[in-house]
């Protein structure tokens, strides 16, 4: 018998390759179609008779490996994984990247079930955002200040949790609360330290804007500094994904993610509405000389916008690291500019308009995937922004008055 | 410590691509901010536009280098009114919000593998350079000059161009300035509402402020790419906020305050680049490693900021009572 020949492309002349083997029940596959691409690199090729394949690449980076389902014998499929996954060199110049196959029907997933399914992931994220921009909301209602450093806020709170449910191995029950409280501490700081002694000396809000930008990138290279340009995981990251109804996955994750998020939510509307000084806080926003004048304490009002906003943007960061998955030191920054567009959307300064901008702007990011590529969906979030400023520069909520 | 190629390593920042490249552009900003009052925190995707709209012209479209300038120039033109005309007439964080946001928007559009075949996604585009340098006058062999400043006749052709683009924008916008054109942007800046009362059209003057300064961070991105690629990467929000560091370092409604903040900026940035590493070789910094040593250069701008904007917002050369931040 002749040298197990698998058969091969691009192999001579590049130094780098991929290659695997495909076997159902033991036996070779002949002519299953496999693809490589990345980097601007395309190969494909055809498994030989004995079900090897090898492929050769460009330079050691990552690419994406492909096996063509529909090459595969009638009711075999691709069990563990997707028949798409990145691949990577370790130390060697070759990689093996092997593909498990099983009995099964492959799932062409129906337009509807990929609406359903992108419809919740979009009403996940967009309660997420809503977290993070209620309380950039209510800091800009009261303060005057389009805050920057809101996004560090973010990170700080997915770094802390991860600090102590990883680093000191805390259980998540204790390690969450901890890196919230944390996080309102944190808002507490920069208001007492930072924030309120500008106030005092009358500093401009666009100097304000512009210091929350130097801020930002002082704690966001702090983060840096101390984790690394890498990504790491929380616990419980990768659990198992439930099929709720028809093809719509969720994972227990998600779930307890949308759970939780609600509850602040309702906790923050309730809140707004009914307590003390959540009336004060709408009164400032409103008017913050009238209210003053009628005898609220501005000051310990802002200082406690402060305090729940830090801690409603650490538990977005979060719920954000588990929603991206991984903590990286600019994760915040990532998703600046859609809490913005949800705060401007909703209507500058009005808390209930960042909860509906953000619903949208997340329901608009993951859905708006269905049509254009994957690595342009912000940029359908953030053209619609423009948009309604356009037509409706106030926000959706925003009352005309506001924009001067 | 080797405090000889230290040394040398960051003089060299006085003059090169990038400092010129950055003056350019905070000059641009200068305009919008300084002058008019414009929050303009898009200037990145200026000079995206420019250096893609450089870069695309010559690669795609065989044209030669100096269309390839202008293409990029009127790139920048047409950005500036899709950028103006909703948000001109609102509040200034409108503004603010939506050149962001439409910056984002560039830099994705020329990162996606969308239109791979154009911009070559984020891998960035490079071999261009052909036409610029047949232009070059210079024709010495080998490398030619003093000190730390010793570039070949393609180096020197970059430098020597940018910077007599820098002195052209530079002349313009003092020469603009001092024109009654320029007391109106002023105004603009001091008090819309007077200005309107004039019967001035501040819409217009707005938009012209925006496309000057437009056009010359477009240029900046022309002359960043100029020596070396396209790099997608590049072209973040952080650039733009980079550049108002450099803008207000140097003063925000000045001519020379732009220039001056990027030589600073860039020759600040150049030495702790090397000699923190130093530093971390030597032992004298036991508690970071060389990585972390570039990180804290990045932590030293924000903090630089944050302190220019509390202390001394009209920056080292500017007026106090031309502050621009009057509202």
């Amino acid at each position: 018998m002749s040298a197990a020949h698998a058969d091969e492309i691009n192999v001579e002349g590049n130094d780098y390759y991929f290659a695997g083997n495909v076997k159902y029940n033991s036996e070779p596959l002949e002519g299953v179609l496999i693809k490589v691409s990345g980097g601007g690199y395309n190969a494909e090729v055809k498994t030989g008779d004995d079900g090897k394949w090898k492929i050769g690449v460009p330079s050691k980076d990552t690419y994406d490996v492909t096996l063509d389902e529909s090459t595969l014998p009638k009711g075999v499929i691709v069990v563990e994984g997707e028949a798409t996954r990145e691949a990577e060199f370790g130390l060697t110049n070759s990689a093996a990247v092997n593909f498990f196959l099983g009995e099964g029907v492959r799932v062409t997933v129906s337009f509807w079930d990929q609406l359903v399914e992108r419809l919740f992931n979009g009403l996940n994220f967009g309660l997420m955002l809503a977290l993070a921009a209620i309380g950039a909301s209510l800091v800009f209602g009261t303060t005057g200040l389009s805050n920057f450093a809101h996004a560090e806020m973010v990170t700080f709170g997915a770094i802390m949790a991860f600090v102590f449910s990883v680093n000191l191995a805390w259980p998540l029950y204790l390690a969450i609360p901890v890196a919230v409280i944390l996080s309102a501490v944190l808002g507490l700081f920069l208001d007492a330290g930072l924030w309120r002694p500008l106030r005092k000396r009358g500093t401009g809000i666009v100097q304000l804007m512009i210091v929350s930008i130097g801020l930002s990138l002082a704690l966001r290279y702090v983060f840096q500094y101390f984790i690394g340009g890498g990504t790491y995981q929380l616990p419980g990251s990768s659990s198992d994904s439930l099929t709720l109804f028809g093809s719509v996955k969720l994972t227990a994750t998600d779930i307890v993610s949308m759970v939780v998020s609600v509850i602040v939510l309702l906790a923050v509307a309730w809140w707004l509405l009914r307590t003390r000084i959540g009336k004060a806080t709408r009164a400032i926003s409103d008017n913050s000389s009238l209210a003053s004048a009628s005898g609220i304490d501005v000051d310990r009002v802002v200082r406690i916008v402060w305090i729940l906003g830090a801690a409603l943007a650490g538990l977005s960061g979060i719920l954000w690291a588990y929603f991206r998955p991984g903590i990286k030191w600019d994760m915040g920054a990532s998703i600046l500019l859609l809490i913005f567009a949800a705060i401007t959307l909703g209507g500058l300064g009005t808390a209930f308009g960042a909860l509906v901008g953000s619903l949208i702007v997340g329901i608009l990011v993951e859905v708006s995937t269905l049509w254009i590529p994957s690595d342009l969906k912000y940029v359908g979030a953030l053209v619609v922004l423009v948009l309604v400023l356009l037509v409706r520069p106030q926000g959706i909520l925003g009352r005309r008055e506001r924009i001067g | 410590m080797d405090w000889g190629s230290i040394l040398s390593n960051t003089a060299a920042y006085l003059i090169s691509p990038e400092t010129i490249a950055y003056a350019l552009a905070a000059l641009g900003l200068a305009v919008h901010f300084g002058y008019t009052g414009l929050l303009n925190f898009g200037q990145a995707g200026f000079m995206a536009i420019g250096a893609y709209g450089y870069a695309i012209s010559i690669l795609s479209f065989d044209l030669p280098w100096w269309v390839g300038i202008i293409i990029g120039m009127a790139a920048s033109v047409v950005f500036a009114f899709i950028l103006g005309i909703p948000t001109l007439r609102l509040r200034a964080d409108y503004l603010a919000i939506v050149t962001i946001a439409s910056a984002e928007i560039v830099r994705l559009l020329f990162t996606t593998q969308a239109f791979d075949e154009y911009t070559n996604s984020a891998d960035g585009l490079g071999n261009y350079h052909a036409g610029f340098r047949a232009a070059n006058p210079f024709t010495f062999e080998g490398n030619v000059g003093f000190g730390p400043w010793v570039y070949n006749a393609n180096g020197w052709w970059v430098r020597v161009f940018g910077i007599a683009l820098v002195i052209v924008a530079a002349l313009i916008v003092w020469l603009l300035m001092r024109s009654p054109w320029g007391r109106v942007i002023k105004g603009v800046r001091e008090d819309e509402d007077a200005v309107r009362a004039l019967g001035k059209n501040v819409f217009a003057y707005k938009m012209q402020a925006l496309v000057i300064g437009g056009i010359f961070g477009a240029l900046g991105g022309v002359v960043l790419a100029l020596p070396s690629a396209v790099v997608p990467s590049v072209y973040v929000t952080s650039l733009t906020f980079y550049l108002y560091t450099i803008l207000l370092l140097g003063g925000a409604a000045t001519v020379f305050g732009p220039i001056a903040g990027a030589i600073i900026y860039w020759v600040i940035m150049a030495f702790l680049s090397n000699v923190l590493p130093a530093l971390v070789q030597v032992g004298a910094l036991p508690f970071m490693d060389t990585t972390q040593s570039q990180v804290l250069r990045f932590i030293l701008v924000g903090v630089a900021l944050m302190l220019i904007v509390i202390f001394r917002p009209q920056g080292i050369f500017g007026n106090k009572k031309e502050l621009t931040f009057v509202k």
